[in-house]
């Protein structure tokens, strides 16, 4: 098989950083490649000097493609010779139609005026190539993110794709639109496509990826054939860490104590659609130093409940009673969720839990400001030690707590969230995907955290689409579907199988 | 995403150059500043820092810095008023009705003109706080109809004269409290004819205060371990300010001393930094500004705080307003006509940010007499409106141009 990309050498330095070093990567025609490394290992960087948007010149090294030296002055560049990136962010048009947006920039044309005949057809042919059954004129708007996550790699198809680069296609996917992408990915694969994957879920990429290639700190640790031997999720894992992580979720000592929250005959009705209920007769309940989990698929309700309970953030109409350490407490806004002992840690950190462009130290204390002042008066000296210690504590990596959180990874911006939160002295701490878009190391801290909290005797309410994380961190599984409680396990019971077949059967 | 993280974690070696690149647009307002005012003086050949010209420097740009102050909240807070001038306009005609025709005294009439000022503010905050209608539809409303509401109150006639105690709020000068053989031999001893003691101390104490307290937040920092200014800054910074704040009130001292309106806009200067930088309610508006989600999520009743800068914006352009009448000693329909543009340029040209939750109380008052210099300089030569509007213009895109610019350059 003969190789459609070869990048020999490749390095990046930014002002003061280097971020590739002599990267190395060789993806053969039609097979499915999987990139993986920890976040800011360089994955997105390396991706971007092949696509142009680092054009030939600005970085050292040689670009192969197709058999000739490639050098790629911006995006259109790499895209008419077939190299069509697909970005985390996804690059639709919310208020255009399918049609609209796949032909943006591109569009079917006579003199200046569009052929809408042409364009729908045109249309209509890509969306049944990716398995998306709906009428061309549908506005992106109206479509989940799966679906636009279809119409993202339909819009790659009309543009004649060689070589398709997905980034982190799955992140924001439900476990079934994330089986159904994977599926078209081998599909495509079939038809002679060849693909880059980057993503953080290594189950996905052992069933999809015929070759891996591990970066990390702007090195390329290893490539492995999964044609030539079976490649396991340790192997991979050690060498996006560096070291053994024979133990994925720290070891916690189970002790449930008494009842802490106790949520009955919880409803919720949907903001805008008054008919529709949401949440249907949910009743939950906390003990003293429990991690409970809640599983479910994406849409299933469980961000809409935990907002809900948070200071009705989230839908009208809400009925059923709250009571936390067998009183019952009011909980109709968020200051008054949040004096009552509860705290909600947003799954959506950038848009609904920090501040961007304010510093790690005003970002802690913006939960619990009278902790840190007298009166109205703030004092600056004890906000800064708070926030050196959560910084210590947390192990937030950082200059100083007088940065902006925007110049934070993932991993120490949910630290800070975690932080703010854990200022804020609550007593249930309901933490809606706590390890999403963070790599490996900082999840295992993440991880430790919780423990920290159970220990300490709090009651923590986790929220994840990642089932090995339920199954390797909670005590006990509430399984939610379409806005019910439609079981619960223990943490002896539980499996992914058994949850699962509880979303399926009902 | 790549890049800021190893930014963020390769180890902070901060150089004198570094640091002046990080902070280049808080020292290149102050230098702007002093480099406009170095200009006019040379090219007005020292007409500019006449102590007769400092004085009216002050009184022509008092309204403008104390409005300049809520609209830098209101800006912070995320929103724009565009309503401000008009408010103006109508307040000073309310004070002009009340005083002239029925025959109101001077208290009363101040204290109506807030409390309707207030109430101004807080119905337009109204349907921006609880209703989540745009605030520049919202204002640009409110511009419209107080606009037509002074000419309305006035009958398209200009209104007045004022009483002497109404006048004084603008063009009243503090007595000065020394004796007066006390003040002739301090006169002397700086070769003066005469000097206002009192003025003068206020300078003095007032710079005192600056290096103390600055001073003091040096410590701290230091005490945390915080990378603060160079030493060279510092001192440069806190040298320039001091001077000039000596500077600037000795001319008032040998001229007719402390203007009344330069204390009601010292204190009201002091007051809002002290709000925005110090207390638990300014910090919340910054966060409200900076991601209204992020801090309803975190209790902040981010309602009650829009409403309560519309409030506040309004009591400060009635204020805004008298002063104004009172300057003219009469009440016109034309009265605070586009001034809404100049106080909104003084605010963005003082740093603050469009999409809000940036920006300084100090930043406002000092881009505020930034364009209050130009003006004044501009016309001293003789340069004509139409120049000066262009000119003006083009400063505040520099200003902005230069914002966005060293913001990517730092990213």
């Amino acid at each position: 098989m003969a190789a459609l990309l070869e990048m020999r050498g490749i390095t990046k330095a930014f002002p003061g950083v280097k971020a590739l070093d002599a990267v190395n990567l060789t993806v053969q025609a039609g097979e499915i490649h999987a990139l993986v490394g920890e976040n800011g290992a360089g994955k997105s960087t390396l991706m971007k000097v092949l696509s142009g948007v680092y054009p030939a010149g600005s970085y050292d090294g040689e670009i192969h493609y197709d058999g000739a030296l490639a050098e790629f002055a911006n995006i259109s560049d790499s895209e008419a010779r077939g190299v069509i990136i697909i970005h985390q962010e996804l690059a639709l048009v919310p208020l255009l139609s399918i049609a609209e947006n796949l032909f943006l920039g591109n569009e079917r044309a006579k003199a200046g005026v569009i052929d809408w005949r042409d364009t729908n057809q045109r249309t209509g042919a890509l969306l049944k190539k990716v398995g998306l059954n709906e009428p061309p004129s549908t506005l992106v708007d109206k479509l989940g993110v799966g679906k636009q996550q279809l119409v993202e790699i339909a819009k790659a198809l009309s543009k004649e794709v060689r070589l398709l680069i997905l980034d982190e296609p799955t992140a924001a996917l439900s476990e079934s639109d994330s089986q159904a992408l994977l599926d078209l990915m081998l599909e495509l694969k079939d038809q002679g496509v060849t693909q880059i994957i980057i993503s953080h879920k290594l189950n996905e990429v052992r069933r999809v990826a015929d070759t891996v290639t591990v970066i990390r700190d702007g090195s390329t640790v290893s490539t492995m054939d999964a044609r030539a031997e079976p490649i396991t999720e340790d192997r991979i894992v050690r060498d996006m860490v560096g070291r053994d992580m024979a133990h994925r979720y720290p070891a916690r000592e189970r002790r449930a104590g008494d009842l802490l929250m106790e949520v009955k005959g919880w409803n919720v009705w949907h903001p805008l659609h008054t008919d529709r209920q949401v949440i249907h007769d949910i009743n939950l309940a906390v003990r003293a130093g429990e991690v409970v989990g809640i599983a479910g698929l994406m849409g299933a309700g469980r961000t809409e409940l935990a907002m809900s309970l948070f200071g009705r953030s989230y839908g009208r109409a809400i009925t059923g009673s709250i009571e936390i350490g067998g009183k019952p407490v009011d909980v109709s806004t968020v200051s008054r969720a949040i004096a009552a002992g509860l705290a909600y840690v947003t799954e959506d950190r950038k848009s609904l839990g920090l501040i961007l462009d304010e510093t790690i130290q005003r970002n802690i204390t913006l939960a619990n400001l009278d902790a840190v002042s007298r009166g109205q008066v703030l004092n600056e000296t004890a906000e800064t030690r708070v926030a050196e210690d959560y910084r210590k504590a947390l192990n937030i990596r950082t200059p100083s707590v007088f940065q902006q959180v925007v110049n934070l990874s993932g991993g120490n911006q949910q630290k800070v969230v975690l932080s703010k939160w854990l200022f804020a002295r609550p007593e249930v701490l309901i933490l809606d995907e706590p390890t999403r878009g963070i790599d490996v190391g900082a999840k295992f801290e993440i991880y430790g955290i919780i423990n920290d909290l159970s220990a300490q005797g709090k009651g923590v309410v986790m929220i994840s689409s990642e089932m090995p994380e339920l199954l390797g961190m909670c005590d006990r599984i509430y399984v939610m579907n379409e806005g019910a409680f439609v079981g619960e396990l223990s943490a002896e019971d539980a499996s992914q199988e058994r949850i699962m077949s509880l979303i399926v059967t009902e | 995403m790549d890049i800021a993280e190893h930014g963020a974690d390769a180890p902070q070696k901060q150089g004198i150059g570094e640091y002046l690149v990080r902070h280049l647009r808080e020292y290149g307002l102050l230098f702007a500043l002093i480099a406009i005012m170095g200009f006019f003086q040379i090219v007005t050949g020292g007409t500019l820092l006449k102590p007769v010209n400092v004085t009216n420097l002050l009184l022509q740009n008092s309204y403008i810095v104390i409005m300049a102050l809520g609209m830098l909240i209101v800006i912070v807070s995320g929103n724009i008023d565009l309503s401000v001038g008009s408010v103006m306009g109508f307040v000073g005609a309310l004070a002009a009705v009340m005083i002239v025709e029925w025959e109101q005294s001077t208290a009363i009439t101040m204290i109506t003109c807030m409390i309707a000022g207030g109430l101004i503010g807080a119905a337009q905050g109204y349907w921006i706080a609880y209703w989540k209608i745009p605030s520049f539809i919202v204002t640009l409303a409110g511009m419209l109809v107080f606009r037509g509401a002074s000419l309305w109150l006035l009958e398209g006639q200009s209104l007045g004269p004022f009483p002497r105690e109404f006048q004084m709020l603008s063009n009243g000068f503090v007595p000065d409290i020394f004796p007066a053989g006390f003040s002739a031999t301090v006169a002397d001893l700086l070769g003066q004819k005469r000097i206002n003691v009192l003025a003068f101390g206020t300078g003095l104490v007032a710079a005192a205060l600056i290096l103390w307290m600055e001073l003091k937040a040096r410590a701290q920092n230091r005490a945390y371990g915080v990378m603060g200014e160079p030493k060279a800054f510092f001192i440069a910074r806190i040298g320039i300010v001091s001077i000039a704040l000596i500077f600037i009130l000795f001319k008032l001292s040998t001229f007719r001393g402390l203007p009344n309106v330069l204390i009601t806009m010292g204190v009201l200067t002091i007051i809002y930094a002290f709000f925005t930088e110090r207390t638990v309610t300014g910090r919340r508006i910054y966060a409200l500004g900076g991601n209204e989600k992020a801090a309803k999520l975190s209790g902040i009743k981010t309602e009650r705080l829009t409403f309560l800068a519309f409030t506040n914006m309004g009591v400060l352009a009635a204020i805004a307003g008298m002063v104004f009448a009172a300057r003219l000693n009469s009440a016109t329909p034309k009265a605070g006509f586009a001034l809404e543009l100049d106080v909104i340029a003084a605010v963005f040209i003082g740093g603050a940010s469009m999409s809000g939750g940036v920006g300084k109380i100090v930043g406002a008052v000092v881009g505020a007499f930034l364009m209050g210099v130009l003006n004044n300089g501009m016309s001293i030569m003789g340069i004509g409106i139409d120049y000066q509007q262009v000119i003006k213009g083009l400063v505040l895109l520099a200003a902005v141009i230069f914002d966005v610019y060293n913001k990517s350059r730092q990213a």
